[in-house]
C-alpha cells in the first residue's frame, strides 16, 4: 500500500552539512548574477532601466514566453504519452521505443533546426523554432515521467478501477496526480532550455530574448544592454521555478508500505495498438531518423568533406573528458540541493533551490562572459584552463542534475532514513548508507543527462576552452560558419553517437 | 532490469572516473596554453584571437610558424564575441593579436584603448581608406557590398539602395538584418546620410516588405532560384558559389551600386596588436606577414575578397578591380558605432 503523505520530512531539521554544501553550490550558481549586476549597473540604474523599460522588452518577453509555453505543452504531450505507452502498456517493442524516445537528447538544437530548415525553408520562424526545440527537449519530460510511472504502485489504480472508474478516468484522477511533480519538473527544465536556447532560434530566425542578447553582444561591444536584458531573464527564471514549487503542492509520493512496488501489469492496447505504434514511430522519425538522415546526406553529398580521423579522435577525447568532468562536478553540486528540495521545506531550502536554477535561463554567452570577468580578476591561474570550463558547465546545468536528484530522492521512502537515524546513525552516515544508495539510479541518470548537455554546449565552450583545444561542438560550429556542411557532418555524427550512449542507457533503464 | 542497472552503474562510475583518468593521461599531453609551468613560459607562444575561421587562417598561421620559428596559438570565435571577451579580459589578456572579420570590432577595441599603434611602414602598405586613422589596426582584405539580382526577373538592378523603397521592388528584396555585414552597411549609411535620413530609409525599406534571411549565402540562393529578385549581400559570396557550382550554372548576377552610394560600402577584415602584448614584436611580425604578397594572394584566392596591400591584385575571374568600385568615403573605424545602428534596427522592428 502506498499513501500520500503530507510534507515528507516535515519536522526534521536539515543537516547543517547538507545546507553548507548546498550553499557552496548555490553561491557558484549565483556567480553570473554578480557579474550581471556589475555590468548592468555600470552606467547607473537609470541607464539600465532605460534599456529594459521599452516596449521591445515586453515584446521579446512575450515572444520568448509564447515559444516556451508552446514547446512545454508539446513536450508534456509527447513526453507523458510516450512514457505511458513504453512503461505501462503492452506496446510491441516497448524497450526499443523507450530507447528511441530518449535518443533525441543527443541531437543539439542547432543540428535539429538546421536539418529541418535545410529541408523545408518555409519553416523559418515560430513554427520551426517550436518544432526543433520540442523534438530535442521532450526527453526532459519523458525520462522523469517514465521513471515515476515505473515506480508507482498499481494498487491505487486497481482500487480506483474496482470502484468502477474507467481506465481514462483512473489515469486522470489517480495516475496523473502522481506524475505531476515529475512532469512539472521536466516542464520547467524545458522552459528554461527554450528561454536560453540560441542555436535553434537563430537558425529558425525567430527573435527571442536570448537571440536579442546575442545580437546585442555582437553589435554593440557594450556589455551593459546585454547584461540588463540578462537580468530580466533571471527574474523570469526565478518566477518560473517559484511557480513550479508552488504548484508542486504538498503531495509526496514515496511508498510507505512494506516490501517493494509491484510492477504494474501492462495495459492491453487492443485496437489502439496501431495508433500507438504510429505515434511512437512519428516521434522517432521526426526526432531521431530525420536529423540522422540529413547528416548522412551531408556526409555523402558535400564537396567540402574531408575526413580527418586523427583530429576527430582527438576532439572526441577532449569532449569526453570535459563533459565527464562537467557531469561529475554538476552532480556533486546538485546532490545536496536535490536532497534538501526533496526532503525539507522552508525558506532556506527554497532559496537554495532557486539559486541553483539561476544560471540556467541566462544565455551561455552571458554566463561565459561572467566567468571571464570573474576569473581574470580572482582566479587567473585557471583562466582558459579546463577547470574553469567545467565550473561553467556546473553553473549552466545544475538544474538538470537537481531535478533528477530531487525526483530520485522523492521516490525513496523517508521512513527508512528515520529508522537509520533512530538507530543512532549520524546524518552524514544516513546520507551515505540510505539516501544516496536508494536514489543512486536516478542520480546516475541525472549525471548521464548532464553529460549529454555538456557535450552539446557551445557558446561558453567557445570562450572558455583552453586555446587550441576543440570540442565536437566547437568543430561543428567552425565548419558550419564556413558552410562546409560535409566537413561538419562527421563531428555532428560523432557527437550524436557518443551522446547516444548515455541516452541509450537512460532509455534502457526505463524499459 | 538487473543487468541494465549494473551496466548503468558502471557507466555512471565511468563518468565520474573519466575526468581523473583524463587528468592523468589525455590532458597531460596538451600543455595548456598560458599554463604557468616553467616549460610553457620559456617559449611563450604568440596568442591570436581570430574572428576569421580556421579553414582560412589556420594554414596561414602554420606558414607563419615555419617562417618565424615561434609557436602560434589561436582561439577561434565570433569577431564581436571575441572583442567582448578581450574587453572583459582587459589588461590581463594573453592575446597578442586580434584578427577581425570587420572593422567595427577593431574600432571598438581601439576606442577603448586596447590596441597598440602599428609601425608606419606596416600601415603604409594599405591605402588610407582601409586602415585606422590612429594607426591601431590595418585592413587585410576588402569586402564590397553589392546588389545581387536575378536577370530573369529584372533587366537591371537599381543603382542605389535608396531606390529599394520604391513600389516596384515591393516584396522582392532579400536582406539579413542580423548579419554583421548588413549592420555595417546601415552604420555606413548613418555616417554618410545622418541618423534621421537612415531611420527614414529603414522604415520605408521595411514597409516595402523585404524578405528576411539569416545569412548572405541564403539570400544569394534565393536570388539564384528566383524566390526573390534582389538581394543585399557581400560580393565574395557570389564568387564562392560560382567556384563551388561553376559560374555557368549561376543565374544570379552582381551589381555594384553607383558612385558614393551607401550600398557600395567596402568594409574590411583586419588585424590589430593588443595593448600590452608580451609578444608584441612577434605580433608585429605576424601583421607584416599577413600584409605580404604571399598572404594577400592567399586571401584573394581563398575568400575571393579584395587584397588590400599595394601591388597585389586578385586573380578571381570576373571580379571588377577594387579601384573601379566607387565606395563611399567614410572612416571605417566609425563603423564601431553599431550600437546606435542596432537601436535603430530595433526601433524599426528589423531585429
Amino acid at each position: 500500500m502506498s499513501a500520500n503523505r503530507s510534507s515528507p520530512g516535515a519536522g526534521r531539521r536539515p543537516s547543517p552539512l547538507l545546507v553548507g554544501w548546498a550553499g557552496v553550490a548555490a553561491v557558484l550558481a549565483l556567480l553570473p548574477l554578480v557579474y550581471l549586476g556589475v555590468r548592468a549597473l555600470e552606467h547607473g540604474p537609470a541607464h539600465a532601466w532605460r534599456i529594459v523599460a521599452t516596449g521591445r522588452t515586453l515584446e521579446l518577453l512575450a515572444r520568448s514566453l509564447g515559444l516556451a509555453a508552446v514547446v512545454v505543452a508539446a513536450c508534456l504531450l509527447i513526453g507523458v504519452s510516450l512514457a505511458w505507452l513504453t512503461v505501462r502498456t503492452a506496446l510491441p517493442g516497448a524497450r526499443a521505443w523507450s530507447v528511441l524516445a530518449t535518443l533525441p537528447l543527443a541531437v543539439p538544437s542547432y543540428v535539429a533546426a538546421f536539418a529541418w530548415i535545410s529541408t523545408e525553408p518555409g519553416l523559418a520562424g515560430f513554427a520551426g523554432a517550436a518544432l526543433a526545440l520540442t523534438l530535442v527537449s521532450y526527453p526532459y519530460v519523458y525520462l522523469p515521467v517514465a521513471a515515476t510511472l515505473g515506480g508507482i504502485d498499481p494498487a491505487q489504480e486497481e482500487a480506483a478501477r474496482s470502484l468502477g472508474h474507467g481506465p481514462l478516468r483512473t489515469f486522470w484522477r489517480v495516475t496523473l496526480p502522481q506524475l505531476r511533480p515529475a512532469a512539472a519538473g521536466g516542464g520547467v527544465l524545458v522552459a528554461l532550455y527554450v528561454l536560453s536556447d540560441f542555436g535553434a532560434v537563430s537558425i529558425m530566425r525567430y527573435e527571442t530574448f536570448t537571440r536579442a542578447i546575442f545580437t546585442s553582444y555582437r553589435a554593440s561591444f557594450d556589455r551593459t544592454p546585454a547584461a540588463a536584458l540578462g537580468c530580466v531573464l533571471v527574474v523570469m527564471t526565478v518566477l518560473l521555478v517559484w511557480a513550479e514549487a508552488r504548484t508542486r503542492g504538498r503531495a509526496g509520493h514515496a511508498r510507505t508500505g512494506g516490501g517493494s512496488a509491484r510492477p504494474a501489469p501492462p495495459a492491453r492496447l487492443g485496437r489502439l495498438r496501431w495508433a500507438a505504434l504510429g505515434w511512437c514511430s512519428a516521434v522517432a522519425a521526426a526526432g531521431v531518423v530525420f536529423p540522422l538522415a540529413t547528416l548522412g546526406y551531408w556526409l555523402t553529398a558535400g564537396r567540402s568533406g574531408a575526413w580527418e580521423p586523427e583530429r576527430l579522435l582527438e576532439t572526441a577525447a577532449a569532449t569526453l573528458a570535459l563533459a565527464a568532468a562537467g557531469a561529475a562536478l554538476t552532480t556533486a553540486c546538485a546532490l545536496p540541493v536535490g536532497i534538501l528540495a526533496a526532503r525539507h521545506r522552508g525558506r532556506i531550502v527554497h532559496l537554495l533551490e532557486q539559486a541553483a536554477y539561476a544560471g540556467h535561463a541566462v544565455p551561455g554567452i552571458t554566463v561565459a562572459l561572467a566567468m571571464v570577468f570573474l576569473a581574470v580578476r580572482y582566479a587567473y591561474p585557471i583562466y582558459q584552463e579546463p577547470p574553469l570550463l567545467v565550473l561553467c558547465y556546473a553553473v549552466l546545468f545544475m538544474p538538470v542534475a537537481v531535478a533528477a536528484t530531487r525526483a530520485a530522492v522523492l521516490q525513496s521512502p523517508p521512513v527508512l532514513e528515520d529508522v537509520a537515524r533512530s538507530l543512532g546513525d549520524s546524518p552524514l552516515r544516513v546520507l551515505r548508507r540510505v539516501t544516496v544508495p536508494l536514489a543512486a539510479p536516478g542520480i546516475a541518470a541525472g549525471a548521464a543527462l548532464t553529460f549529454v548537455v555538456c557535450m552539446k554546449e557551445l557558446p561558453a565552450t567557445l570562450l572558455l576552452r583552453p586555446t587550441g583545444v576543440d570540442t565536437l561542438a566547437t568543430r561543428l560550429w567552425a565548419e558550419t560558419t564556413t558552410a562546409s556542411y560535409a566537413a561538419a557532418a562527421p563531428y555532428a555524427a560523432v557527437l550524436i553517437l557518443i551522446a547516444a550512449v548515455p541516452s541509450y542507457l537512460l532509455g534502457r533503464r526505463r524499459a | 532490469m538487473g543487468t541494465t542497472t549494473s551496466r548503468f552503474a558502471a557507466f555512471a562510475a565511468a563518468t565520474l572516473l573519466a575526468p581523473l583518468l583524463a587528468a592523468c593521461g589525455g590532458q597531460g599531453q596538451e600543455a595548456a596554453p598560458g599554463s604557468t609551468t616553467a616549460a610553457a613560459r620559456q617559449a611563450s607562444p604568440l596568442v591570436v584571437y581570430s574572428g576569421r575561421d580556421e579553414a582560412l587562417i589556420g594554414p596561414l598561421l602554420q606558414k607563419l610558424e615555419r617562417s618565424t620559428g615561434g609557436k602560434v596559438e589561436v582561439r577561434y570565435g565570433d569577431s564581436a564575441e571575441l572583442a567582448a571577451q578581450l574587453l572583459e579580459e582587459g589588461d590581463k589578456t594573453q592575446a597578442d593579436l586580434f584578427l577581425s572579420q570587420d572593422a567595427g570590432a577593431l574600432g571598438a577595441l581601439a576606442g577603448q584603448g586596447r590596441l597598440e599603434p602599428l609601425p608606419p611602414e606596416s600601415l603604409d602598405r594599405v591605402g588610407q581608406a582601409y586602415r585606422a586613422h590612429d594607426g591601431t589596426w590595418v585592413g587585410l582584405s576588402g569586402r564590397a557590398r553589392v546588389i545581387a539580382y536575378n536577370p530573369g526577373k529584372t533587366a537591371k538592378a537599381p543603382d542605389s539602395v535608396r531606390d529599394l523603397t520604391r513600389p516596384e521592388w515591393r516584396g522582392k528584396v532579400g536582406y539579413a538584418p542580423t548579419n554583421a555585414s548588413f549592420q555595417a552597411f546601415v552604420t555606413g549609411m548613418r555616417v554618410l546620410d545622418g541618423d534621421d535620413a537612415t531611420r527614414k530609409w529603414l522604415e520605408d525599406f521595411k514597409a516595402n516588405d523585404p524578405k528576411v534571411y539569416e545569412k548572405n549565402g541564403a539570400i544569394l540562393d534565393a536570388v539564384d532560384s528566383g524566390e526573390i529578385t534582389l538581394g543585399l549581400i557581400n560580393h565574395y559570396y557570389w564568387f564562392e558559389k560560382a567556384a563551388e557550382v561553376g559560374a555557368g550554372k549561376m543565374t544570379a548576377k552582381l551589381h555594384f551600386p553607383a558612385k558614393g552610394d551607401p550600398g557600395a560600402l567596402v568594409n574590411v577584415a583586419g588585424v590589430g596588436v593588443v595593448k600590452g602584448a608580451d609578444q608584441a614584436a612577434a605580433a608585429r611580425k605576424a601583421v607584416d606577414y599577413l600584409l605580404s604578397a604571399e598572404a594577400q594572394t592567399y586571401f584573394a584566392d581563398q575568400t575571393k575578397e579584395y587584397p588590400l596591400a599595394a601591388g597585389v591584385t586578385s586573380k578571381v575571374e570576373g571580379l571588377p578591380p577594387l579601384e573601379s568600385i566607387d565606395a563611399p568615403k567614410i572612416d571605417l573605424g566609425k563603423l564601431s558605432s553599431l550600437q546606435e545602428t542596432l537601436a535603430m534596427l530595433q526601433e524599426t522592428g528589423m531585429v
